[in-house]
């Protein structure tokens, strides 16, 4: 057995780390302020529980989502270009086959599936690729829904006004469903979160 | 006609007292939620004083940029009388039974960098060209509605009384005590009109009789109904839901 064997490149790269955790702050904001913009005229019929809403009343609530789209824009950009340039999507996120999925994922409900810091198996290929494309989904259709007059084309794209208004909801649900299994998957294995905050070395894969 | 260029919509000295305004009244004043707690940890969370600097920094920001996307060549989508939303949806500050009726002998006044005064008739404003559309009403609330417009092309009616086209802003003015402003590349595009009938029949009081800015590249708040006076000015005057922390440009 070589697992406890390192490298010495860390499992997170300090450039990732930085950006996982002002993501997630983005995200919080443009979660929690989005849920009061939404109750602000439901369109399904349910409300979010008051007490989660971010800004007190719709205006504060999209002056916080005008802001921190910013943030979330800037990050994702610099994500998005450190993933190519760095290696990190070709390396890590590869979209996995339909096959490796199915293993994996029988593996993981089996609790038969090792966890390797700094190693995705499938499972977390396609869940880590799968947020990546709908957080991209929900900027542009929440460009869409800003501005479906000066961006009428992207609109267009999305089927009009109304449709691109349910896409952003619908995206926001999955984007939340992530961040639920996200988090269950830390509180299995906990030392994953120290390692997206200190320098921890990778483990080395076990050949299969 | 050669479209004016105009400065940025806002300075900082213009819309100070707004600011001050916006702050004194906070941005989180009115609960604090767990959203507010989890997203603010380490903020000072007595005062959300530096916070509320910080989100009226970033409206101003959005101001700009919104400003910058805008064209005066780009259209809204136009429908076909099918899609027009039955029923209409009425939305106002107040709810419907507080509707006020047009004062008798309401005129249209006209103020600030005109070379014509002279206040508007009814019937003076039905003898100007006419224009009629139907478009999204979009409100910052989420929900949109299709509906039917006609009057006067505003770009119209603003050379007609020799505005200066290179002034910054159009404040509008109504006697259910609203107001609101625009700048002025968005007042000059095409579709941006002085409504004065809605589905082919005179405004009814609901629909902001007699006379109400109908302007498809702006959310529905900036469509000010029961129109009264119209100023066309350097001085920003902000508006009703824009003093209270909506932002101003509210473009779509």
């Amino acid at each position: 057995m070589n697992r406890h064997e390192t490298r010495r490149r860390p499992a997170h790269p300090v450039a990732i780390r930085v950006m996982h955790w002002i993501g997630v702050y983005a995200m919080g904001c443009m979660i929690f302020s989005g849920w009061e913009i939404y109750n602000a005229s439901p369109s399904l019929p349910f409300m979010f529980p008051a007490w989660t809403g971010l800004g007190g009343w719709l205006g504060g609530a999209l002056a916080w989502h005008l802001s921190a789209m910013w943030l979330l824009f800037a990050d994702g950009i610099a994500y998005l270009v450190y993933g190519f340039a760095s290696g990190h999507f070709r390396r890590d996120l590869m979209p996995p086959r339909p096959a490796e999925v199915a293993h994996d994922l029988a593996a993981a409900l089996r609790g038969r599936l090792q966890h390797h810091i700094g190693h995705y198996n499938a499972v977390q290929r396609l869940l880590y690729a799968g947020v990546i494309v709908a957080i991209i989904l929900q900027v542009l259709t929440g460009l869409s829904i800003w501005k479906p007059v000066q961006l009428g084309w992207l609109t267009g794209l999305f089927g009009g006004y109304p449709i691109a208004r349910g896409i952003h909801l619908a995206t926001m649900f999955c984007i939340v469903a992530f961040v639920l299994i996200h988090v269950a998957m830390v509180a299995i294995v906990p030392s994953t979160l120290k390692s997206m905050i200190v320098s921890v070395p990778e483990e080395v894969e076990e050949n299969q | 006609m050669s479209a004016p260029r105009i400065k940025p919509a806002v300075s900082m000295a213009e819309i100070k007292p707004e600011l001050e305004k916006l702050r004194r009244r906070g941005f989180l004043g009115r609960a604090l939620s767990l959203g507010a707690l989890t997203m603010l940890t380490g903020c000072d969370l007595s005062t959300h004083s530096g916070v509320d600097a910080a989100l009226e920094a970033m409206l101003r920001f959005d101001d700009r940029v919104q400003a910058a996307l805008f064209s005066r060549q780009r259209l809204a989508e136009t429908y076909p009388p099918s899609a027009i939303t039955h029923p209409f949806r009425f939305n106002a500050f107040y709810p419907e039974w507080q509707v006020r009726l047009p004062p008798n002998n309401w005129v249209l006044n006209v103020s600030g960098l005109v070379t014509d005064r002279r206040p508007w008739t009814l019937q003076a404003l039905m003898a100007l060209p006419q224009q009629e559309q139907i478009t999204r009403h979009i409100c910052i609330e989420g929900w949109s509605q299709i509906g039917q417009w006609s009057g006067v092309p505003l770009h119209t009616f603003l050379r007609r009384v020799g505005a200066d086209l290179k002034a910054r802003y159009v404040a509008f003015k109504c006697f259910d005590g609203y107001y609101t402003s625009i700048d002025m590349a968005s007042a000059l595009q095409p579709q941006t009109i002085l409504a004065l009938d809605f589905e082919h029949k005179p405004l009814a009081p609901q629909w902001g009789a007699p006379l109400r800015l109908r302007i498809p590249t702006k959310l529905g708040f900036k469509s000010a109904k029961n129109l009264e006076a119209i100023e066309v000015t350097n001085k920003y005057s902000g508006g009703f839901w824009e003093n209270q922390g909506y932002d101003w440009f509210a473009g779509v």
